[in-house]
């Protein structure tokens, strides 16, 4: 009756959905969180390493049962990462990430979250992420590199 | 600290292990939230519109949890608002060079046991630590 192309729509729309419960009721929405636990010489707060225990436990089982499938249920292929060999780009990047993850306490996932949660200040964040991002992409396919 | 504390964050965790199970089980996808924003550009006709309807799931994700579960408070920023900016600016750049942040190589790579989003949770987990702890007990802000 609907597309695969519908019924994909609507399992992104139910997982995006459940991606953020979860990070409101972990309360990973809220960077005072995650600079707690990234402070270690301070009062450390252990709850991300929970979070994402939790996460690794439940998709480690369950990818794991997914990989034993040939194919997803509504897509010819798994869409998976090729690249297997850790290069410069994949050092320097983490690296950035971590920086402006330490100086805001904020990454993709919560800050989008948080965009009717939050402060007003998330618009800023979030306009400089997308700036980011995109001017990346962008200055890399005008300037030819891959 | 209460150890009873910790039970929100290991259902939440839970949580996103579940919504990253069903876009693998049934799209064949990462749910890498990073990944999932930058591949927008460049644009594909069949390859576009599952992303923004993820992403407009996430931003509408609130509402649900003031439906069924209970009221959230607002989330203040303790950053000023230039380190705002940059920080902002260096999560955009540094996921799209590194292919990944805390979903992408922090749960979904890790999961599948990939070599290099092990490396890079390590990496991007150290950096922040460091300058955290710069931030608050060397330059004491």
């Amino acid at each position: 009756m609907f597309s695969d192309n519908i019924k994909q729509s609507f399992v992104a729309l139910i997982a995006g959905l459940i991606f953020g419960l979860g990070l409101i009721v972990s309360e990973m929405v809220n960077p005072a969180k995650i600079l707690a636990f990234l402070d270690v010489a301070g009062e450390w707060d252990p709850s991300l390493a929970f979070v994402m225990g939790g996460a690794l436990i439940t998709a480690g089982i369950g990818y794991k049962l997914i990989f034993s499938r040939s194919r997803p249920v509504l897509s010819s292929d798994f869409l998976l990462p090729v690249k297997k060999e850790i290069d410069g780009k994949l050092v320097m990047g983490a690296a950035l990430f971590g920086i402006g993850w330490g100086i805001t306490g904020l990454c993709p996932g919560p800050a989008l979250t948080a965009l009717t949660i939050g402060a007003t200040e998330i618009y800023l964040f979030l306009l400089a992420m997308i700036v980011g991002i995109f001017g990346f992409k962008f200055s890399r396919k005008f300037l030819g590199q891959t | 600290m209460d150890i009873s504390s910790l039970i929100p964050a290991l259902g939440g965790g839970i949580l996103i292990g579940l919504a990253a199970i069903g876009l693998m089980l049934f799209n064949g996808r990462i749910a890498g939230i990073s990944g999932i924003v930058g591949g927008i550009f460049p644009f594909k006709s069949n390859d576009t519109g599952w992303r923004v309807i993820f992403l407009v799931g996430l931003v509408l994700s609130p509402f649900l949890y003031r439906i069924f579960i209970g009221q959230i408070t607002e989330i203040n920023f303790d950053t000023s608002l230039p380190l705002l900016a940059l920080g902002g600016v260096l999560v955009g750049v540094g996921t799209q060079l590194g292919s990944g942040c805390t979903s992408g190589h922090g749960v979904c790579g890790i999961s599948r046991l990939s070599i290099r989003s092990i490396t890079a949770t390590l990496i991007f987990m150290a950096t922040a630590a460091l300058t955290v702890f710069l931030i608050r007990h060397v330059l004491g802000a």
